[in-house]
């Protein structure tokens, strides 16, 4: 084999993470270095926060929808008031108020936050980079069909596309429609159904994969 | 909701127009909102407003926060939806008059 062997075929290296490079960005990493200088917090508990931030994910809102689906009481408390229902099963619903859209035959629900990215945080984890793109905020206001078809999903002409603008004080989490054929399944198995993106409207709840 | 003497104007069902007022300060209603009447869907409660906690003051008094229901027909000319499709957006009672 040649030593001379050139290695076009490599594939290019991974970009590194980059430096801050805006004002605000600086000033973030700068009053960090501040706080921690200042023995308000420490490195440690800096990153124990971040790791935990980051813990969250879409099966806390996955575990609140399949309780809806399975106890119709626990889905008209949660409709009623989705902090207090939240907080029953024992999760964190936050700190600001929680409203549930239910999905019907005749309604499909899909969340946007025009101004910047409202978020169910705590039911949800951190917002997918698309969600706070502008083509999202702008685009799904003004044609939200077909922003959805982008995404894979069709909703019918008969049914009322409802979009929400999450601008100021709640929060909101789309309660999906339970798919078909779902009667036989656990709670635990319909949380595997439950996608991050048909609690914030862009899809639908996944259909159960054929029993064996 | 939170608990609050604050009364609310509007009630669920009314019709309203959101202030086309321009405001050179933070505040909370996008441009294409402004000057579009819809119905109040819900009194969601009153809240410290965001537009003076932007400038670290206390928020307060407290405003009277609605969830308005427009119609996507009324919003862009050139909807190419279904003619029942909506949109709810999140509208401090200081922006909105009766229509």
């Amino acid at each position: 084999m040649s030593e001379r062997h050139p290695h076009t075929h490599r594939s290019p290296p991974q970009p590194d993470h980059p430096e801050p490079s805006s004002d605000y960005e600086l000033l973030g990493v700068a009053l960090n270095e501040l706080l921690i200088e200042k023995r308000i917090y420490t490195a440690a508990e800096m990153r124990a926060t971040i790791e935990q931030i980051e813990s969250i994910d879409s099966s806390h809102g996955a575990r609140v929808v399949a309780r809806a689906w399975t106890d119709p009481d626990y889905k008209a408390e949660l409709l009623a008031d989705g902090f207090a229902a939240v907080e029953k099963l024992g999760l964190d619903p936050g700190y600001v108020e929680l409203t549930v859209l239910e999905n019907t035959p005749q309604v499909h629900n899909v969340v946007v936050c025009t101004l910047c990215s409202c978020y169910p945080r705590l039911m949800l984890g951190r917002p997918p980079v698309w969600y706070k793109s502008k083509a999202y905020r702008s685009r799904v206001v003004r044609e939200p069909r077909a922003v959805l078809r982008e995404f894979g999903t069709e909703i019918p002409k008969d049914v009322e596309v409802r979009v929400h603008d999450s601008t100021a004080e709640l929060r909101y989490l789309v309660l999906p429609m339970r798919p078909a054929n779902t009667d036989g399944l656990s709670e635990d198995e319909l949380v595997e159904l439950v996608t991050r993106d048909s609690m914030i409207g862009t899809a639908l709840a996944e259909a159960p994969s054929v029993a064996s | 909701m939170p608990e609050s003497s604050v009364m609310p104007r509007f009630a669920t069902g009314a019709r309203v127009r959101i202030s086309a007022r321009s405001e050179g300060r933070h505040h909370r209603v996008p441009s294409y909102a402004k000057g579009r009447i819809g119905v109040i869907e819900r009194v969601c409660g009153a809240y410290d407003q965001p537009e003076l906690i932007a400038y670290r003051c206390s928020g307060e008094p407290l405003q009277t926060l609605y969830r308005v229901q427009l119609n996507q027909e009324d919003l862009w000319s050139d909807y190419e939806g279904a003619c029942n499709d909506t949109l709810e957006i999140e509208i401090f009672e200081h922006w909105l008059e009766p229509a």
